[in-house]
């Protein structure tokens, strides 16, 4: 389901992020440097080569351009805050280097035997209370601001499974799971490396802009923890509990992030992308998604060819299976279990059906009976038993599964 | 070492292993905890430099995401609790004794096992790289329920971490006892040197936090192996409870790892300035108030959980609140150097280096005490930057400044100033070209813990790696230039340094194995 968005789509997107705000700062192409491997015979010319290369304007030194005027308000606090701090620093160091010069002993300065002064002691303990006032009060206005999370003109529920997000609209019936969609050969180093290596998925968050979205996140598994920084949004998804944030875009655009909290193996793997767009976008958008809804429910309600099946499974278990039992369903040894020979996947049919249905508590195998439609659920499981090594040349029709749901 | 071999009447002890095993002797288990320290702080900086060549472009080179998630937990628990911890704590038994004119700690045979849990603790560690599924991977903050998932490691490290806990409480109430029962005549509490004043309020937070991390981790046990579900909503527990009474433990301990270092600047600024430390009385109430403010803060490495606004509020203030008494400290080192008559010797150098840079790290700090602009930081290599110029440029600097200021005393001999100064400016330089940039990179939005980054992060990326590798070269210098010194050198003298006058420059050096047998009388 995941990895179907169209080639019609991604560049539809492509074109709306070339006109939008840019979030983040990015490089045409990644210089030489970086598609070095690590067999690569001289790294330290490579260094050197990376660092020469015209990706030197990349050099981001601060909080990338907000989107939202919660992210103008921390990006203004910071910068508030780093001009005192800056400040300070001038008025303590200044005269401790002027005193390291002057008062050092080779130029046969003589030690003066003062060791207390209660006015100068007292004063440089009150002036700092008062400098850290004057931070309180701005920051506090924001801290308001961030928490109040009323009157959301939208809501969508967030859950982090290891590792990728699903959405729900809430009062539209529309929910899809979110993936990384970069290819492990560019992880591998084995392909060049996108423009937006590791920060893509198949399927973005789109939301409408100038409308307040209110976010209620959970986990299934772990803390995880849902970060866009041109939003100024992190809010820690936590297993058992809801909480929430909320939003509101000004322009149209991608804006992109990723987990912040350690989460597990692929937790550096498990990026977010929102992608805003005008609210008439937005709704015609929600429409195709209601239709394409329909189209699923009515396309699990047919048999299909074992051929069909474990072509449509292939996509599926690219998107949501490979990330641990790796694509050669090899597994990694001492982690996750191979699949490839697997006496479950090659045994009956029905308990290989539900350990995907229903996962196995405890570990990184979630209950795939809420991520996916019926039809992957089918496709998916009859491709695990045809690929590789398995040849059991029998398959799992869509109204199995929907026979399990009952 | 030989560093007991002036003559004195009561220096029978055994030689070889044996020695060290039984040693009751202040000076020899000093002297077992920093070689410890040393060891640990070679292999955990080994793990980092694993780390930096990782990051030093992106994609996958070296090791798999799961070994990263290795290395990045186990580098920070040992730097923790096997570096720097143990470091500060063989400062206090070789100087605390020297300063305060004791003849030894108050309970040499506890001593002596405070420090010889510490290696079975780190066998644990070491081990558990070995066993199925590998070592910690959740991070050294341990968090569930990740850490519920993990294999056997998890529960070594538990374990390990439960006995390095014993040890520190151990040494903690050895520290208290020795300090308020074995002062010499007439050095009352305000007379004692700053160093053994800023021990005496570590090791009473020693005694208070430790016991909550034990509870905390057996917590993390029972709920792994007997069936409770202290951290698992499905029975009622949260996972957030773990994180709140985890940095109950973890904001104090931050202030464990850095008070001792305020008592070493505060002793080696004012012998190089020649001049008496500024506000000696005011520096005492600074570091008791850090102290209490301490337990009073933890809730601010949780700004993202969720918490309610009143909540946020209240942690956000009194995060702030900290910055007071540490500016204070900061502004009397400031004052202790002015006019005084200075000069730049190696311990000095770390000692200004280590005002400065650990200044930055506040600062960064107040940045991040700030909720919504924590919200943005939280978990970003911001984070990195901020807690490695707090505890490599605070703490493991000042340990370093503190090595080159004893070891004439420890050893008897002069260390080479010229390679000493060589050490200190490698170590400084490639410590800021490793760790400023990292700033950068949290502000960019590169969170921390991860093995791979986007294309923007690379040049940054690629420049800390390069600062990592020369500043772990840096520290084979110093390990050179220590055995050095051991070995051999110009003789120190009684009181190497001129502006030196705490107790233990009374003594020759290297002191007699024991010493002050007759208490110094203070006027």
């Amino acid at each position: 389901m995941g990895a179907r968005m169209s080639a019609a789509r991604r560049r539809a997107a492509k074109a709306r992020e070339a006109t939008a705000q840019v979030p983040q700062a990015r490089r045409p192409s990644c210089g030489s440097g970086c598609r070095q491997t690590s067999l690569a015979p001289l790294p330290w010319l490579a260094a050197g080569l990376g660092l020469a290369s015209p990706a030197a304007a990349e050099f981001a030194l601060n909080l990338p351009p907000p989107a939202t005027e919660i992210a103008r308000q921390i990006y203004d606090l910071h910068t508030l805050i780093l001009w005192i701090c800056f400040g300070i620093f001038l008025v303590v160091f200044v005269p401790m280097f002027y005193a390291l010069w002057r008062h050092r002993k080779s130029a046969g300065h003589a030690a003066q035997p003062f060791h207390e002064h209660p006015k100068l002691e007292i004063a440089w303990t009150l002036a700092p209370a008062l400098i850290l006032i004057g931070m309180a009060i701005p920051s506090t206005s924001v801290v308001l601001a961030m928490k109040d999370t009323s009157a959301p003109e939208m809501t969508i529920k967030v859950t982090a499974r290891q590792w990728k997000w699903e959405y729900e609209y809430l009062g539209h019936d529309v929910r899809f799971v979110s993936n990384l969609s970069t290819p492990q050969a560019q992880i591998d180093n084995r392909e060049a490396k996108g423009e937006h290596y590791l920060l893509e998925v198949d399927r973005p968050l789109l939301v409408p802009t100038g409308k307040k979205i209110r976010l209620v996140l959970t986990a299934e598994d772990v803390i995880h923890a849902w970060w866009v920084p041109t939003l100024g949004v992190k809010q820690d998804a936590i297993p058992g509990f809801i909480r929430d944030a909320w939003f509101k875009v000004d322009a149209p655009g991608s804006y992109r992030g990723q987990c912040a909290e350690l989460c597990g193996v692929n937790h550096g793997f498990m990026p977010i992308v929102v992608e805003a767009v005008p609210p008439e976008k937005f709704a015609a958008w929600m429409d195709g998604q209601k239709t394409a809804l329909a189209a699923a429910q009515a396309a699990s309600g047919r048999d299909y060819e074992l051929a069909e099946l474990v072509r449509l499974g292939e996509a599926v278990y690219a998107a949501n299976c490979a990330v641990c039992h790796q694509a050669n369903g090899k597994g990694l040894p001492g982690a996750f279990p191979a699949l490839d020979g697997s006496p479950l996947v090659k045994g009956p049919r029905a308990a290989h059906l539900a350990l995907v249905f229903d996962g196995k508590p405890g570990t990184a195998m979630q209950a795939f009976a809420k991520q996916l439609s019926d039809l992957d659920l089918a496709a998916v499981v009859s491709y695990e038993r045809n690929a590789w090594g398995n040849r059991t040349g029998d398959g799992v029709q869509p109204r199995e599964v929907a026979a399990l749901r009952k | 070492m030989d560093i007991a071999l002036a003559p004195h009447a009561h220096d029978e002890h055994p030689h070889g292993l044996m020695r060290w095993l039984t040693t009751t002797n202040h000076k020899d288990i000093g002297t077992l905890y920093l070689w410890f320290s040393l060891s640990m702080f070679l292999f955990a900086g080994a793990l980092a430099m694993v780390i930096r060549a990782e990051l030093f472009q992106p994609g996958l080179q070296l090791v798999d995401p799961m070994q990263f998630n290795r290395l990045t937990s186990m580098h920070g628990l040992i730097m923790i609790f096997g570096a720097i911890m143990p470091a500060f704590v063989g400062f206090a038994n070789w100087q605390v004794p020297l300063m305060i004119g004791a003849p030894d700690m108050a309970f040499p045979r506890l001593n002596n096992w405070s420090f010889w849990l510490l290696p079975v603790a780190a066998t644990l560690l070491l081990a558990s790289f070995f066993v199925p599924g590998g070592a910690l991977a959740a991070g050294w903050t341990m968090y569930p329920p990740l850490f519920i998932q993990g294999g056997i490691a998890y529960d070594m490290t538990i374990l390990a971490v439960h006995v390095l806990g014993l040890s520190s409480i151990m040494g903690a109430i050895n520290i208290i006892t020795t300090i308020l029962n074995l002062r010499a005549p007439g050095m009352t509490l305000m007379k004692m040197p700053l160093f053994v004043w800023t021990w005496l309020i570590t090791a009473y937070l020693l005694v208070a936090v430790m016991p909550v991390l034990a509870s905390v981790i057996t917590m993390l046990l029972t709920d792994r192996h007997f069936g409770t579900h202290f951290f698992n909503a499905a029975g009622g527990g949260d996972p957030v409870m773990f994180q709140h009474i985890f940095w109950f433990f973890g904001h104090p301990e931050v202030y464990i790892m850095i008070l001792p270092a305020f008592g070493i600047i505060s002793t080696i600024i004012p012998t190089f300035a020649r001049k008496k430390l500024f506000g000696y009385t005011s520096m005492v109430y600074a570091v008791a108030s850090i102290a209490l403010l301490s337990f009073i803060v933890w809730a601010h490495h949780m700004f993202t959980t969720g918490m309610p606004v009143a909540g946020q509020l209240f942690f956000m203030y009194s995060t702030m609140l900290i910055a007071i008494p540490t500016g204070v400290k900061v502004f009397n080192w400031v004052a202790t150097i002015w006019r005084g008559s200075i000069t730049f010797e190696t311990p000095m150098l770390f000692a200004i280096t280590v005002v400065c840079l650990f200044t930055i790290g506040g600062f960064s700090g107040l940045v991040l005490a700030l909720v919504p602009v924590d919200i943005q930081l939280q978990d970003t290599y911001y984070v990195v930057a901020h807690f490695h110029y707090v505890l490599f440029s605070g703490a493991a600097m000042s340990i370093m400044g503190g090595v080159y200021y004893w070891l004439p005393k420890w050893t008897g001999h002069r260390y080479d100033e010229t390679l000493g100064k060589w050490h200190f400016w490698l170590t400084t330089i490639a410590f800021n070209l490793t760790f400023f940039p990292m700033h950068f990179l949290g502000l960019a939005g590169m969170p921390r813990r991860i093995p791979d980054y986007a294309l923007q992060f690379a040049d940054f990326n690629m420049i800390a790696s390069l600062g990592g590798f020369v500043l772990g070269a840096a520290q084979l210098l110093f390990v050179y230039v220590v055995v050095k010194c051991i070995r051999g050198g110009e003789p120190a003298g009684e009181r190497p340094w001129d502006g030196a006058d705490t107790l233990e420059w009374t003594l020759p050096s290297p002191p007699p194995y024991h010493s002050f047998t007759t208490p110094p009388k203070i006027d």
